[in-house]
């Protein structure tokens, strides 16, 4: 518990560090919403019209510090302004409708490529250099050695231009009324197809190596020839004595990863114009949507120290040495 | 080997080699011993002479690159080396004797059924030999509902009969290895080693880890358990003193050889084999006067290129100038007393 508290704080202290960057980070690029959102116009508009859509926007009138303040204090009522690129949509529904979509790529492709590649790496170590173990891995990394938006650019081509298997943008077909009907899910599933493979194809090799590398090590111990000359079943050995310690530095990483699926499929959901956080975000920055930029830079760094903290806790479970009396 | 019956284990011919990129490493050689039922026999000798892959190959649970390339291991009176192909009747007529186990279906099955039940092991480093996100008490659990028709209940019972065999507070079950002191973590594998009631257990140093308190106190609780339960033990270890004192008989190994084998007080009072007298003459002994230690000059052979003939001609030194061409074979030089060197005396053509 001491061992949690001690862990809480450090969280909290990462949470106003993160505040303060999401806040005065989109503020330092160069240019501004209202040149941003007059843009398209081009040289027809006089300073005096671009100046009032500075004032209607609020922006430059008081002093960055107080906007920060106001900004904190209507970030703890739940408010995170408004959006200027879509306006006047509020920031948190922007937020909730593009996390969604995330987490359910993201959730989906992260468990597929977690379980296969662990039983993978259990498979493969365990066989160390039989056929398996020498045809699946160095596939896997060969795959996971393209960068992510080449290959969803190959899947996009072949898979959804070429043989039309599946749709190739948006999350879900527009004519469909959502709800929990088969055609809607359907429809979810048939868009949600692509953008996880790639995104399985990208982190597969990762879990594969991690999980087989370390189960290489977990099997020169002692405890595993111990549990060996117990006479216990190939199958209770290989997933209770060494999978069970192997598993454990797999742990942090998918820690790692759970965070980074917040915002760490950008190029994925912009290839596939998957509605998610990612394609949000690189709309924002593009538009210089300051609430919107700092809304989901927040979302996703909040995300990541969430998961982070539950994952200390889960360490503890499953690793008692961690653990303090 | 007097003994009319057949010894609980009879290794006969062992070889084992570790395949490696430079050529097979011969890391057991023509190695033959028995141990008897209710013996201790010791099995001595330096670091990597080959002690524990032969307490290994017993077990069956050498992995690659060691591989068995010859010999037969004879456990009442089966090839143990051979379990795959041992009709499961066979089987239960010559080692389980009418005794009932948990199922044994198939001939595949035997050799898990063989393990741990018919031999156990305490293996060399206790710290590392229990699993260390396990709670103690299913590592005690899995192996008894493994070979015995128990249920969950009755396992947990017995694993605190086991602890309190082994005089360790039966709450601690409930603990993480981490959080036991080594003593407590060598006494709970011996009494996972205890479990079965096995006929054989083999000790590869049972005590190397500990302090020499700890050690004697660990020594004393096995010899008392071993009275009690009369089983055999083969103790390997390189601490002679400790195992003169422990064992009945005691086999000297070198370079992968046997090179004497007799009766523990025999080693120590009438050693034969100029090995076993440097090996001797490198403890300094408690009560006798103080004497420089002489130990043996130089280092064993490569065994993945052994020299032919006597492999420690180059260390001997008694060797009388008589080259041997091929390994010196074990002999009955005085009785109940074999030692595998012919220059010093003769070659006994009983082969």
């Amino acid at each position: 518990m001491r061992f949690l508290l001690r862990r809480l704080q450090f969280y909290i202290v990462a949470f106003i560090a993160a505040l303060v960057t999401v806040f005065y980070l989109p503020r330092l690029l160069p240019g501004d919403p209202a040149t941003a959102i007059l843009a398209p116009m081009g040289s027809r508009l006089t300073q005096a019209q671009i100046d009032a859509l500075r004032k209607a926007l609020g922006l430059g009138e008081e002093p960055l510090w107080k906007q920060f303040a106001s900004f904190v204090s209507h970030l703890f009522r739940g408010d995170l302004g408004v959006s200027y690129s879509q306006f006047p949509t509020p920031v948190t529904d922007v937020i909730a409708t593009s996390l969604k979509w995330t987490l359910l790529l993201g959730l989906t492709s992260l468990l597929l490529s977690v379980v296969i590649g662990h039983l993978v790496g259990i498979m493969g170590a365990w066989r160390r250099g039989g056929l398996f173990d020498t045809i699946v891995p160095p596939v896997s990394n060969f795959i996971g050695a393209f960068p992510a938006f080449f290959l969803a650019l190959g899947v996009l081509y072949f898979l959804g231009l070429k043989l039309h298997w599946f749709p190739i943008s948006h999350a879900a077909d527009h004519s469909i009324p959502p709800g929990f009907t088969l055609a809607y899910i359907g429809s979810v599933l048939r868009h949600l197809a692509m953008p996880m493979l790639v995104s399985v194809l990208v982190n597969l090799q990762i879990w594969i190596m991690t999980m087989r590398n370390s189960m290489v090590v977990v099997l020169a111990e002692d405890y595993i020839t111990m549990a060996e000359a117990k006479g216990l079943t190939q199958r209770r050995i290989m997933f209770n004595y060494a999978a069970r310690n192997a598993i454990l530095p797999s742990v942090t990483g998918f820690g790692i990863f759970l965070g980074s699926i917040l915002g760490g499929q950008v190029l994925i959901e912009q290839v596939f114009s998957y509605p998610g956080l990612g394609f949000q975000l690189v709309r924002a920055v593009g538009a210089r949507d300051y609430p919107l930029m700092g809304g989901l830079f927040l979302a996703i760094t909040t995300g990541i120290l969430l998961v982070n903290f539950l994952l200390d806790i889960l360490y503890t479970y499953i690793d008692p040495r961690v653990r303090r009396q | 080997m007097d003994d009319r019956s057949t010894p609980l284990i009879d290794i006969r011919n062992l070889y084992v080699e570790y395949l490696t990129n430079r050529g097979p490493v011969r890391a057991v050689e023509n190695v033959s011993f028995a141990v008897k039922s209710g013996e201790v026999f010791g099995l001595a000798g330096e670091s990597a002479c080959g002690k524990s892959t032969i307490a290994h190959a017993i077990l069956r649970v050498l992995r690659p690159p060691a591989v068995i390339t010859g010999g037969r291991i004879l456990y009442k009176g089966v090839d143990v080396l051979g379990l795959e192909r041992t009709s499961p009747e066979e089987y239960r007529n010559k080692v389980l004797g009418g005794v009932t186990r948990k199922g044994i279906g198939s001939s595949a099955e035997l050799i898990e059924r063989y393990r741990w039940a018919e031999v156990s092991m305490v293996f060399q480093s206790a710290m590392n030999s229990l699993n260390p996100v396990v709670k103690i008490v299913h590592q005690i659990t899995d192996v008894l509902m493994r070979h015995l028709d128990i249920d969950r209940a009755e396992a947990r019972r017995r694993a605190e009969e086991l602890m309190e065999i082994v005089n360790i507070d039966k709450r601690r079950l409930e603990a993480y290895p981490h959080q036991l002191s080594g003593g407590m973590r060598q006494r709970i594998v011996i009494a996972i080693a205890l479990a079965l009631r096995p006929s054989l257990m083999i000790m590869d140093e049972p005590t190397t880890a500990l302090d020499v308190v700890v050690q004697k106190d660990i020594l004393q609780q096995i010899d008392q358990l071993k009275r009690e339960y009369g089983f055999s033990i083969l103790f390997i270890t390189h601490d002679l003193s400790l195992m003169v004192e422990f064992s009945d008989r005691i086999a000297i190994m070198y370079a992968g050889e046997i090179v004497e084998l007799a009766p523990a007080n025999e080693i120590l009072n009438n050693p034969l084999h100029p090995y076993t007298k440097g090996l001797l003459a490198s403890f300094p002994s408690i009560t006798g006067e103080r004497v420089k230690m002489s130990g043996i000059p130089g280092a064993p052979p490569n065994l993945l290129n052994p020299p032919a003939g006597c492999r420690f001609r180059e260390r001997c030194a008694e060797w009388t100038g008589v080259d041997i061409p091929r390994s010196p074979q074990l002999q009955e030089v005085i009785p109940d007393h074999f030692a595998a060197c012919e220059c010093k005396y003769g070659r006994a053509d009983h082969a």
